[in-house]
């Protein structure tokens, strides 16, 4: 299926978006490409849904604008904006069979009645839904309610999409099959840009070409995900794509911090030596024993989890975590531990808010 | 052996053999020890008593008296000729059908209108006026005609305004004591038990699909009329049959408009029965009234059964 449109980006230019007097996006700058995946990730309450919304046309900025393909858009009804759109909770149209809701779109925007069929069969062709097109809805579980949900918002072509959280709905199997089929929906519509917003890391690692990090309302991050994961920018961010261990340190000189009185051997770029920073270090880099940037202390926790042991310690009075594979004897809580890590596997944050808690989501 | 109730629920266990069955689940009712003593007919007795004392035996003199002629005879289905055979029965008939049918069809396309507004057009005050909606069920319908006449009647506010202006000696308002005053009346008094159900079905409505609707390219028009009309049709049945059967019955309007011309059944059944104390034909007529409205109320079971709904 091509996408039958000139690919086409978004680009928000200082949005604010304000209920009342209460400030829910804050001057928003971001461009999405053409053809890209730009994963908006936040916790509840981050403005991540209302920049979508944005888009979508369904709030109307207090300040600043909204481009789509270049043109302006912030004035324009949502009805003329053009955009497919998928949300949490499907939103299928209940009366409707499977291929009425896929056609949907297509009689709204007046698409020629002879060829409403074969746009209706490629659409759900492409999501695998086609041998379902005379059921209604309700004849059909989660997942495949998010399937056709799909297909009506590709059927009209979008140069944009909008996915409002959709995969939160299914359960964790439904959802890992449905992120795979979503990356193979963007390998084949290569020139749909794709908004995507989301509370999971995993799916906005595992499906964007950028992550747009939001907290209180405000953009806090954005690069690519590997850029966010291995070199995050904020303790925020570190905390929030992936799992960190996020320790309180002094920096003492070229190459070297303070965890205490411990010296650790870490990459340190322009800080001034006697300034705080905070150490990022992520679980799964910490190796048990002595070695490199060993810290000793002992073990408060240790959860299996499978295929790994997630230990963790007290290292004068900081809590440290480490992924560990599946240990033979694992450690119990009182034990004495010694855990270490690559000077090049940390990096030094600007000191904020937080630090010093283990902070990580997810599992 | 099985464990024994008490008849404050408290249980007395009783060790059973190996092997026994355990006992059976109390079936719901007053208590445990007395639903295994006292047959369940008995305890529907009393109401089933009360409803037959005072519905269903009134209703049998009604029918009893509807195949009993003034000139005795025994059962005969002479009334009803007469009646049938009658004008001002076929013109009594004609117009509570048409009132009905007519209010019905006002209320629906009123009820709709402002019920969409009130549900999806946010205005200071939206709450207060569906909680009005709710206020509004319960006032009396000769409420409504009394204020319908203090505006419009012979010598309401209208026909009074007119005067003061013109200095004509009479208004032009006198529509109140036709047949167009009572539709007016009606739709007026019964537009809130369609805009209750539609509320309620409006406010179970996923936004989610009317916003999917829209960035799909549909218009305003197109999503009532595809997304919300649908989804809204099982509270329009609802409310439009109820509308219908109690237009069928309406009275207290009819009388309170002072239409002298308008004749409706239940009407009909007063004047029959009060003015002319010729109840035979009364309740002739009062049997109509009943039969026509059962049978909506069976037909709208039977059409929302069928729909889903």
């Amino acid at each position: 299926m091509s996408t039958g449109t000139a690919p086409s980006g978004i680009r928000f230019d200082g949005v604010t978006v304000a209920y009342g007097g209460t400030v829910v996006l804050d001057r928003l700058d971001l461009t999405v490409g053409p053809g890209e995946v730009m994963a908006l990730l936040g916790p509840s309450g981050s403005g991540k849904t209302t920049a979508l919304r944005a888009v979508a046309g369904f709030v109307r900025p207090a300040a600043g604008r909204v481009f789509l393909d270049g043109r302006d858009v912030t004035q324009l009804p949502p009805h003329k904006r053009g955009i497919g759109m998928v949300v949490q909770q499907y939103a299928l149209f209940p009366h409707l069979k499977v291929k009425d809701n896929v056609a949907f779109g297509l009689k709204a925007q007046r698409t020629p009645k002879a060829e409403i069929p074969g746009r209706v069969a490629e659409a759900l062709e492409l999501v695998g839904m086609a041998a379902y097109a005379d059921r209604h809805p309700r004849e059909l579980s989660g997942g495949q309610q998010q399937r056709v949900a799909i297909a009506r918002a590709l059927a009209i072509r979008p140069g944009v999409l909008l996915l409002d959280e959709p995969l939160s709905a299914l359960d964790a199997r439904l959802r890992s099959g449905m992120l795979a089929e979503l990356a193979r929906l963007h390998r084949e519509l290569p020139d749909v840009s794709i908004l995507y917003v989301t509370h999971d890391q995993v799916e906005a690692l595992t499906l964007a070409d950028r992550i747009a990090v939001m907290d209180r309302s405000r953009l806090q991050d954005c690069g690519t995900p590997e850029e966010l994961y291995r070199r995050p920018r904020t303790e925020f961010t570190a905390s929030f794509v992936g799992n960190a261990n996020l320790l309180p340190v002094t920096v003492a000189g070229e190459g070297a911090v303070l965890l205490g009185d411990r010296p650790l051997r870490v990459p340190v770029e322009a800080a001034a030596p006697g300034a705080s920073a905070t150490l990022c270090v992520r679980p799964h880099l910490v190796g048990l024993g002595d070695g490199p940037n060993a810290l000793t202390g002992s073990v408060t926790e240790v959860q299996w989890r499978g295929s790994t042991h997630r230990v963790h310690a007290d290292v004068d009075g900081h809590r440290v975590m480490a992924d560990l594979r599946e240990l033979r004897e694992p450690p119990a809580i009182g034990d004495p531990v010694t855990l270490h890590f690559a000077t090049e596997d940390a990096v030094l944050l600007p000191a904020g808010a937080g630090a010093g808690d283990p902070a990580g989501v997810g599992p | 052996m099985t464990p024994t109730s008490t008849a404050t629920g408290a249980t007395t266990t009783v060790p059973r053999t190996p092997g026994e069955p355990a006992p059976a689940a109390t079936a719901p009712g007053p208590g445990p020890a007395r639903s295994r003593t006292v047959p369940a007919w008995v305890w529907a007795l009393p109401p089933v008593a009360v409803l037959a004392l005072a519905f269903l035996y009134p209703l049998a003199l009604v029918l009893q008296q509807s195949v009993t002629p003034d000139d005795g005879g025994g059962v005969s289905l002479d009334p009803y000729a007469d009646v049938f055979a009658s004008e001002v029965f076929r013109d009594a008939l004609t117009t509570t059908v048409w009132l009905a049918v007519g209010s019905t069809a006002g209320c629906l396309v009123l009820g709709f209108v402002l019920a969409l507004v009130i549900a999806f057009v946010p205005f200071p005050g939206g709450k207060a006026v569906a909680r009005f909606v709710d206020v509004f069920l319960s006032f009396p319908s000769f409420l409504i005609t009394l204020a319908l006449l203090f505006v419009y009647g012979s010598v309401g506010m209208a026909n009074g305004l007119w005067t003061d202006v013109t200095g004509a000696a009479d208004g032009p308002f006198h529509f109140l004591t036709t047949p167009w005053g009572v539709l007016l009346a009606e739709i007026t008094y019964f537009t809130p038990f369609v805009m209750r159900p539609l509320l309620a079905a409006f406010s179970q409505l996923d936004t989610g699909q009317l916003e999917v609707a829209s960035s799909l390219g549909a218009g305003p028009v197109r999503i009532i009329r595809q997304v919300i009309l649908p989804e809204a049709l099982p509270a329009l049945a609802a409310g439009g049959s109820l509308v219908l059967v109690m237009c069928l019955n309406e009275f207290g309007i009819v009388l309170f408009t002072g239409a002298k011309d308008v004749t409706t059944l239940p009407m009909l059944v007063y004047s029959k029965a009060i003015l002319e104390s010729d109840y035979p034909a009364a309740c002739v007529v009062a049997v109509v009234n009943i039969a026509i409205s059962v049978g909506l109320y069976s037909l709208y079971r039977v059409v929302s059964r069928r729909a889903g709904a």
